[in-house]
This record gives C-alpha cells, structure tokens and sequence, in this order.
C-alpha cells in the first residue's frame, strides 16, 4: 500500500516510540486518522528517568511527558489511555481492544514495549517486591524510599545499579545480589564492570556477587531474601532488576514471525507489511554492524523506529540511521555508550579510571565498534560518529591524551 | 510565565510561555517548536537540542558547561553563542529571551 492510500493508523502501545510516531506522522503531514492505544493511565512519557531523577524526586510527572496531555486533541490524535488492545484481525484489518470494540486500520504499528521480568521466587508476591518499568511501579515504591530503609536490589543491571545510587543518595541501606560473579555482565566489559563495582562499594552499597536467590521472606510484607547458600538479608523492600521480556503477546496472536522480539527487516516492517514493529518489542536488522539483527531496549531505538516508521507512512525522505546510543547515570557519574560492544576482541582506555573520566573503546579486530564513555562526552559523541560513518582510529593513538578527541576524529580513516 | 521566542533556522518564529524552573529545551518540546530534536530528553546525551542564543541575552543564559562544551565540539554550525538549550534553566529574568535555531541538529 502506498503512503497515499493510507488513512487509518494504528499504534499499539502508547510509550516513547509509540508517542513519537504519532507525533512525528502528524509533523511530518499525515492527515489521516491516528489512534494511540496505551495500558497506562497517562499519555506517554520517558521511561529513563524513572530510575533516576524520578525515584529521587527531582521531577514530576509532568515533567516527564512528552508532551502535554492537551497536544493529543489539538493535533487530532486519538489518545486511548488505559485501554489493552486484545486481538489482531489481520485479514480484515482490525484491532479489537479490551471491551469488544474493533477498530480498522490501514496500517498498524506495534510499540507494545517489554514487560519486567517477575523473580521466580515464592515470596515474589509480597507487599514491599517491586517490579521497576512505569511509572507506577515507582510510585508505589518511592514512600517507602526513606533513610535507613533497607533495599535489596535483586540484579546489577543498569536499572538496578541506577536505583541502588539514587538510594544511598537518599540515605538507604542497600544491598546488590548478583547471579553473575560481576555486575552489568550483560552489557559491559569486566573492565568497566570493575568500575562501577569499586564505585558503588565506595558509595556504600554492598554486593552479593555469584549469589543465588532462593527464597522472598516475609508474611504480607517482605522481611528479607534468603540465598540457596543459606545467608539471608534482611529487606524492608527489594527491587526487582533482573531484565525484561519483550510483549510480543498480539504479534503471536495473529501470527507474524517472532524470534527475539518481533522480527522487522530494517524500515520496521514485519512479515505483514501492513504491520510494522518498533521499541523495545521488536528486532531489526542494524546497519552499523553487518545487518545483524539486534532487539535494543533504549530510547535511541524508540526513536529511530518513530522516525522510520513516519518517514515510510507519509512518504517522506527515509531516516537515516544512527548508531546505537545509551545512557546511565550514577552519582555524578554519566555513562555514554556507543555502539554495540558484542563480539569485542579488545579494548582500549583512555585516561584513567581513577578519575573517574574515561572512555573503554571496543575493537572487533580493526574496527571500532563501541564506546563506554564515563564523563567523557567527547570521547562518546567522537565514537559515535565514527561507528555511523564506519571509520576507526589505531587504538594506539587513543592513549595518547595530549591529541584532543576532535583531532583524532578529523584524522580517522 | 516567561516568554521564550525561538526563531526557526527559515525565520519562522515560535512564542513559548516557558514555565520557571523547566529547560530552554523541554519548553520547546513540549509546544512541538520543530528544529529542536531532543532525542534524550535532557540527559545531556544527544547533543540534538542545540541553539543559538541572542547576543543581547548571553550574560543572562550564562556559560557552557564543560560537558556540554565537548558536546557541542562535535555539533554542526558551532558559534561562539553555541547553547545546548536542556542546559539552560528558564527563570523570571529569562523573560523575553531570543534562541536561534540550527538548519539540522544531526
């Protein structure tokens, strides 16, 4: 179907990548009908600060939208907050939704996110075991944010580790248990790992690493978390932090080719083409690195799917990709990430940790294919344009400090 | 509310009432100002929420910080009145203030 012909859009799931299409479809000229379908009560907003500046209070709500509530009825986008969609007609084309009503569509984008994986432990259920994804998740846990609370975070992941900051900022007493023997094992090299580990222990947090949850205890409300090795920390509440599982539940449904998320060639589109899938519920192939399929839980990929997506919807120029970009922040540290690290062979710093403001540059034989930048903006956005534009530099002329980073991104083959 | 008037890099002009203790950029994100990407939301992590400010309202915007400096070292169009705008906090003696918009922020 040719953009022209389109006049019903559909969006499933109403979070960042799901917001900025209808958004970006309306900017970009799309006069047709748009419906933004969302499980939650408030229109779309950012998920990232949840674990930081939210948690700790320094913004609110409204802070945290996108855009004002108001914008959705001036710019004639049908906002269904609260509301699940069901079922995917796909051979009449309809969407039916929580309620019986069906809605027609002439294209449908599925923004339907991921949700937390529960701990697959008794005692999951308690009063005081959050689950760390909405806004709500948040809410429900920030009154018992306190000094001198005791929290366990169960995973080192960066939602983990981000939330284990904001609550020694906030005074807690915070323990980490990790299954792996270091912390951001999925995401990161032992070298930046090390970092953050050194970081928080100073920072008071305590880790449990190669620990093995067994048991949540407590009768309503938590009291503690046992280990299989018979150790238990006592918890006035614990944080789930142990990944996510991309819903993929209507894709099933109605039949389209699910692997590790829903999988899209690289406009997004799905084995319908009416169809299209972005954020973190769908895979695509990634330009920057062989067209290997890649499902990114982050906003640059929520982004980039909005942008695709409006581009082949209103027949605009195609967007042209970025390479894949991250953030964390901790303490006073900010973490930047460029780049897809997997498949590293070697890694090269430059500075040094110690000051707490350097960049881990990964290698995959010759090329450069990421960077971990900590306080080094630089070095970060330096890389990053090097991966889009697939140059490298000779590692050994990253140690070498007295060569600003702009100097050595001009030179860079 | 101050008002804050960001100029398109075609001229067109935008007037945003920019309530006090919010970003030169999240105002204009919040009224769909286009020109103004803002992919991370403030996180001082894109680099895509770039401005100019009016020379007459440098002294009050104040300067650039050393993160957003080697930010902006990697921009398009770097003036010497370079602003990333998640940087700039909107108060009362920001009323009336003039940002000029990039051609592209990518």
């Amino acid at each position: 179907m040719s953009p022209g012909e389109i006049k019903r859009v559909i969006i499933i799931g109403a979070g960042q990548a799901g917001g900025e299409t209808a958004q970006r479809l309306r900017q970009g000229g799309f006069a047709g009908d748009i419906t933004l379908i969302g499980e939650e009560p408030a229109p779309p907003y950012q998920r990232p600060p949840l674990s930081k500046g939210y948690l700790k209070g320094d913004l609110d709500m409204d802070r945290l939208l996108l855009r004002p509530a108001s914008v959705y009825a001036e710019e004639n986008i049908t906002l269904l907050t609260s509301l699940r969609a069901v079922w995917i007609d796909r051979a009449n084309k309809r969407v039916r939704v929580e309620g019986g009503r069906e809605l027609p569509y002439d294209a449908l984008v599925l923004a339907t996110g991921a949700k937390p994986r529960k701990l697959p432990l008794v005692g999951a259920d308690l009063a005081g075991v959050h689950l760390f994804r909405t806004a709500a998740d948040v809410d429900a846990l920030k009154p018992h944010f306190v000094r001198d609370a005791k929290l366990v975070v169960v995973g080192a992941g960066y939602i983990g580790l981000e939330a284990a900051a904001v609550a020694r900022q906030l005074g807690l007493h915070v323990t980490v248990i990790e299954t792996a023997v270091r912390p951001l094992a999925r995401v990161t090299s032992p070298e930046v790992a090390g970092f953050f580990l050194d970081e928080h222990t100073r920072q008071g947090v305590q880790f449990v690493l190669g620990g093995q949850p067994a048991v949540i205890k407590g009768r309503e409300r938590v009291t503690g978390v046992a280990l299989v090795d018979g150790m238990e920390i006592p918890a006035d509440i614990v944080i789930a932090g142990i990944g996510v599982t991309p819903d993929v539940a209507l894709a099933e449904q109605c039949g389209l080719t699910v692997e590790n998320g829903i999988v899209t060639d690289a406009l997004c589109q799905t084995s319908d083409p009416a169809i299209f899938a972005i954020g973190d519920c769908a895979a695509r192939p990634m330009a920057h690195f062989d067209g290997r399929m890649a499902r990114l839980e982050s906003v640059h990929n929520a982004m980039e799917g909005a942008k695709i997506v409006a581009a082949a919807l209103t027949g605009a120029k195609p967007h042209t990709v970025e390479a894949p970009w991250f953030w964390s922040d901790q303490y006073d540290l900010k973490l930047q990430i460029a780049g897809l690290f997997q498949g590293y062979d070697n890694v090269v710093l430059r500075g040094v940790m110690a000051d707490r403001s350097f960049a881990a540059f990964y290698y995959k034989g010759p090329k450069l294919i990421a960077v971990d930048a900590v306080n080094r903006p630089a070095e970060y956005l330096g890389a990053k344009m090097l991966i889009q534009t697939g140059r490298t530099i000779p590692p050994g002329e990253l140690e070498d400090e007295t060569r600003p980073m702009k100097e050595l991104v001009a030179a860079a083959r | 509310m101050p008002k804050i008037t960001y100029i398109e890099a075609s001229g067109k002009e935008h007037v945003v009432e920019a309530p006090i203790g919010q970003t030169v950029m999240e105002a204009a994100v919040k009224h769909a100002v286009p020109g103004i990407d803002a992919d991370c939301g403030g996180a001082c992590a894109c680099a895509t929420c770039h401005v100019y400010v009016d020379p007459e309202w440098l002294s009050k915007t104040g300067e650039q910080n050393s993160m957003e400096q080697s930010m902006l070292d990697f921009a398009n169009d770097v003036e010497d009145n370079s602003r990333l705008s998640c940087q700039i906090k909107v108060s009362a003696e920001l009323d009336g203030l003039v940002v000029r918009l990039p051609k592209s922020q990518h």
